[in-house]
C-alpha cells in the first residue's frame, strides 16, 4: 500500500448527496478479475450521459482530491468503488458523511476519507467552483484540511491506529499474522458444535 | 453490566485487544461468491499465503450466472472469465463450492442460512453488503470489502472498529397484506440511508418476534439500506426451529447445549442501547419507494411527494433529481404509476414463503398484457421446493417467466437487466440509478405487491385485485 502523509492537490466539487457505490462505478465493471484499470468505470455513468458533469469539464483534469456531498459511498461493499477512485488519479476523499463500508475500504487501500463539517465542505465547493485551480492540502501528519484560497484550515479526526498505518503504509494482513499464536489459541476454545462447511 | 446481544456477540469473538488497536475478531462462517473474491485469492498468492480455515468457508456463484439455459456456457466472456476464476480459486484453495447447476447454489445469503450454516451467536461475514441478512438468526453479520476478505482467508478474523448500538423497536401486529418488507422499508424512510451509519440495529418488540425467519431475515437485508453496520434479531423458538435439523445444524446433545447457549445472547433487561426508534405495526400498510435511494419511500397509498416540500436543502435536491430520473411528477398516486417489468425474487425476497405469498396472489390469474413478470428462486433448493408445491407452474400459468436461481435483475450483472427508460417493480433492495440495468427505472415492494402489480399493470396492493 502506498503510504500517505502529506497531499496537495486540485479539488473536484461534486455536489450530490447519497453517492451509492453504484454511481461510483456500475456493476457491470465489477466482472473483471484484476486489481488495476478501473478507472473507466468510475462515475461511467454519469460521465457518458451528461457533458457537463464535473469530471467531464477541463478545468478538473488532473484533480486530485473529491470533495462530495454527505452519504458519500453507500450500498453496496464493492472495493472496486475506492480502486476506481485511485486509479482515476485520487488520493483523498471529503465529506461530511460517509457509508460505513466505503469509509472501511477507503483506509485499508490508502484512500483517505476525511470526514469534515458540512459548512466546510460548502466553503470548499465554492472555492473550488470560484477557481478551479484552487489547491487543497490534505495533511495526516498534522490531521488538518487546509486550502488557503478557500479559507480553510481546519482539523480532522482519524484515530491513531488507522493514521499510522496509513503513514506507514502498512498491509493489515501483515499485522495481524503477528499474532498466528493468540489466533490458534482461541480457536481451541470455540463450541465444539460450531458448523463447518468441510 | 447489562449488555446488548450485539455487544456478547462481538465479546465473544475477540481474539485479541489491545490499547489504541481496533478489537480482533475471530470469524465463524465466511462466504465467498464469484464478484468480490478474485482480486483477494490473487493477493493470497502473491504473499505466498494459504486460507487458514478452509473448513469455515463456502462459495457459490450467484452474482454473474444467467438465470436460463444453465448447461450452455455463460455467454458474456467477462462473465464467464470470472466464475471460472473462482472455480479455480476455490479448487487450489480447497474451498468448497456450489457451482451453477448444484442443488446447493443461489445467492450467497440464501444458501447460508438454508444449509444450516448460519446459527446464532456466530460471527459472519461476507463481500457483499447483505450479508447484514444473516442477523436474523442473532449472529453478528457484516459485508466487507475484499481487502477484509483477503484478511479473512489468510487469519480467519479482522480487526474491527466499534460500533453503536441502535433498537429499532415495532410494536403491534401487522395487519393483512403488509409484510417484514413493509416493516424496513417504513424503518429506512423514517431514519434515512444514512440514519443507522455506524450503529448494529436490534430490531425488537412483538411485530418483529411475530415473524418467520424468512421474514426476519428480510428485515435485517436491508439494514444496511439504513446505513447500519449489521441488523440483528434475538434468537427465540422461532429460530431453534427453524436451525435444527439442516444440515449443518448441532445435533443431538449439542443442539440442546447449543440452545442453552443461543438463550444468553438475548440483550440483557436494563441494557441501554445509544438510539431508540420505536414504530407502531398497525399504522403500517404496503410500502413502495418513489425515488433513486431505498429511504425514498411512501405508503402506497400515498402520492409521489413535492420535493418542494422538503426543508433541507439538500434533500430537497436529491428529490428532485431523483424525480427527474424516475420520471415521476409530483403528486401523481403511486397507485397510477405503470410497470414493464415486476422482479420477484433476490437476498431479500427470493425465499420460499416470498414465492408462496405471490403464487397465492397470481394463482388463476394473468401478468397484464405488456408486462414482463421474472421469478428468480434464490437458490435451486428454494426451486425444487417451489416445484414440489407447485408454485412454479402457477406462476408459468400465470403467464411469468420461471427462472433458475441467481442474483439476477436485483443489479444486473447477468442478462436479466431494464432496457433505457423500464420501469420495474422489484422486491430486491435498492433502486439506485441504472442498478437494474442503465437508464431503469426501479420501484421497490413486498412480495405481495410485486404480484399484484403484475396483475394490473400499475402498481398496486393484493386489495386492489377483482376478486376471484
Amino acid at each position: 500500500m502506498e503510504k500517505f502523509d502529506v497531499h496537495t492537490g486540485r479539488a473536484v466539487p461534486l455536489r450530490s448527496s447519497n453517492v451509492d457505490t453504484d454511481q461510483i462505478i456500475p456493476a457491470v465493471y465489477l466482472k473483471r478479475v484484476s486489481r488495476t484499470g478501473f478507472e473507466d468505470g468510475l462515475f461511467a455513468e454519469w460521465r457518458k450521459s451528461d457533458p457537463d458533469f464535473v469530471l467531464n469539464r477541463p478545468e478538473y483534469e488532473g484533480a486530485s482530491v473529491l470533495v462530495a456531498g454527505p452519504d458519500f459511498g453507500t450500498g453496496s461493499s464493492r472495493e472496486h468503488a475506492v480502486w476506481a477512485l485511485q486509479d482515476y488519479g485520487f488520493r483523498a476523499v471529503l465529506s461530511s458523511r460517509f457509508a460505513d463500508i466505503f469509509r472501511g475500504n477507503s483506509l485499508k487501500g490508502g484512500l483517505l476519507t476525511v470526514l469534515l463539517p458540512q459548512e466546510v465542505i460548502d466553503r470548499l465547493w465554492a472555492a473550488v467552483e470560484a477557481d478551479p485551480a484552487t489547491e487543497v492540502t490534505v495533511d495526516l501528519v498534522a490531521r488538518e484540511v487546509r486550502a488557503p484560497g478557500a479559507d480553510v484550515r481546519e482539523p480532522f479526526e482519524l484515530d491513531d491506529y488507522t493514521r499510522w498505518r496509513l503513514l506507514e503504509g502498512l498491509d493489515d494482513i501483515a499485522l495481524t499474522l503477528r499474532h498466528t499464536d493468540e489466533i490458534g489459541a482461541f480457536e481451541t476454545t470455540r463450541e465444539p458444535w460450531k458448523p463447518v462447511t468441510l | 453490566m447489562a449488555r446488548t446481544m450485539a455487544e456478547k456477540v462481538w465479546e465473544e469473538h475477540v481474539v485479541r485487544r489491545a490499547d489504541g488497536e481496533p478489537d480482533l475478531l475471530y470469524i465463524d462462517l465466511h462466504l465467498v461468491h464469484e464478484v468480490t473474491s478474485p482480486q483477494a485469492f490473487e493477493g493470497l498468492r502473491l504473499a505466498g499465503r494459504g486460507v487458514r480455515r478452509p473448513d469455515l468457508t463456502i462459495a457459490t456463484e450467484d452474482h454473474n450466472v444467467p438465470t436460463m439455459d444453465l448447461l450452455a456456457p455463460i455467454a458474456d466472456p467477462v462473465s464467464r472469465k470470472q466464475v471460472e476464476t473462482l472455480r479455480k480459486n476455490c479448487s487450489d484453495f480447497g474451498v468448497r463450492l456450489h457451482p451453477m447447476g448444484d442443488i446447493d447454489q443461489g445467492v450467497v445469503h440464501v444458501v447460508g442460512p438454508q444449509l444450516g450454516l448460519t446459527q446464532p451467536g456466530m460471527t459472519v461475514v461476507c463481500g457483499d453488503s447483505h450479508t447484514s441478512t444473516h442477523g436474523a438468526f442473532g449472529a453478528l453479520a457484516f459485508g466487507i470489502g475484499t481487502s477484509q476478505v483477503e484478511h479473512v482467508l489468510a487469519t480467519q478474523t479482522l480487526p474491527m472498529q466499534p460500533f453503536r448500538t441502535m433498537a429499532v423497536t415495532v410494536n403491534g401486529t401487522l395487519r393483512p397484506g403488509v409484510s417484514a418488507k413493509d416493516i424496513i422499508l417504513a424503518v429506512i424512510a423514517k431514519i434515512g440511508t444514512g440514519g443507522g451509519q455506524g450503529y448494529v440495529i436490534e430490531y425488537r418488540g412483538e411485530a418483529i418476534e411475530a415473524l418467520s425467519m424468512e421474514a426476519r431475515m428480510t428485515v435485517c437485508n436491508m439494514s444496511i439500506e439504513a446505513g447500519a453496520r449489521a441488523g440483528m434479531i434475538a434468537p427465540d423458538q422461532t429460530t431453534f426451529d427453524y436451525v435444527q435439523g439442516r444440515p449443518h445444524a448441532p445435533q443431538g446433545a449439542d443442539f440442546d447445549a447449543a440452545v442453552e447457549h443461543w438463550k444468553s445472547l438475548r440483550t440483557d433487561e436494563g441494557a441501554e442501547f445509544d438510539a431508540e426508534v420505536v414504530l407502531d405495526a398497525d399504522e403500517l400498510s404496503p410500502f413502495v419507494t418513489w425515488g433513486t435511494n431505498p429511504g425514498q419511500g411512501v405508503p402506497l397509498d400515498a402520492e409521489v411527494p413535492d420535493p418542494a416540500s422538503y426543508e433541507d436543502p439538500s434533500a430537497r435536491a436529491s428529490a428532485e433529481k431523483a424525480l427527474r430520473y424516475m420520471d415521476l411528477a409530483p403528486g401523481t398516486p403511486m397507485r397510477e404509476v405503470r410497470v414493464d417489468t415486476v422482479f420477484l425474487g433476490s437476498c431479500t425476497n427470493g425465499r420460499i414463503e416470498d414465492l408462496r405469498a405471490a403464487a397465492e396472489i397470481v394463482r388463476g390469474r394473468r401478468v397484464a398484457d405488456g408486462v414482463r413478470m421474472l421469478v428468480v428462486p434464490g437458490s435451486m433448493r428454494v426451486k425444487e421446493q417451489a416445484n414440489e408445491e407447485g408454485l412454479g407452474q402457477v406462476f408459468l400459468d400465470a403467464g411469468a417467466e420461471w427462472r433458475e436461481a441467481g442474483c439476477s435483475m436485483c443489479l444486473g450483472m447477468n442478462p436479466d437487466q431494464l432496457k433505457p427508460g423500464e420501469r420495474s417493480a422489484s422486491t430486491s433492495n435498492r433502486n439506485f440509478e441504472g442498478r437494474q440495468g442503465r437508464g431503469g427505472r426501479t420501484h421497490l415492494v413486498s412480495p405481495q405487491v410485486a404480484a399484484a402489480t403484475a396483475v394490473r399493470g400499475t402498481l398496486s396492493s393484493p386489495a386492489d385485485l377483482d376478486p376471484q
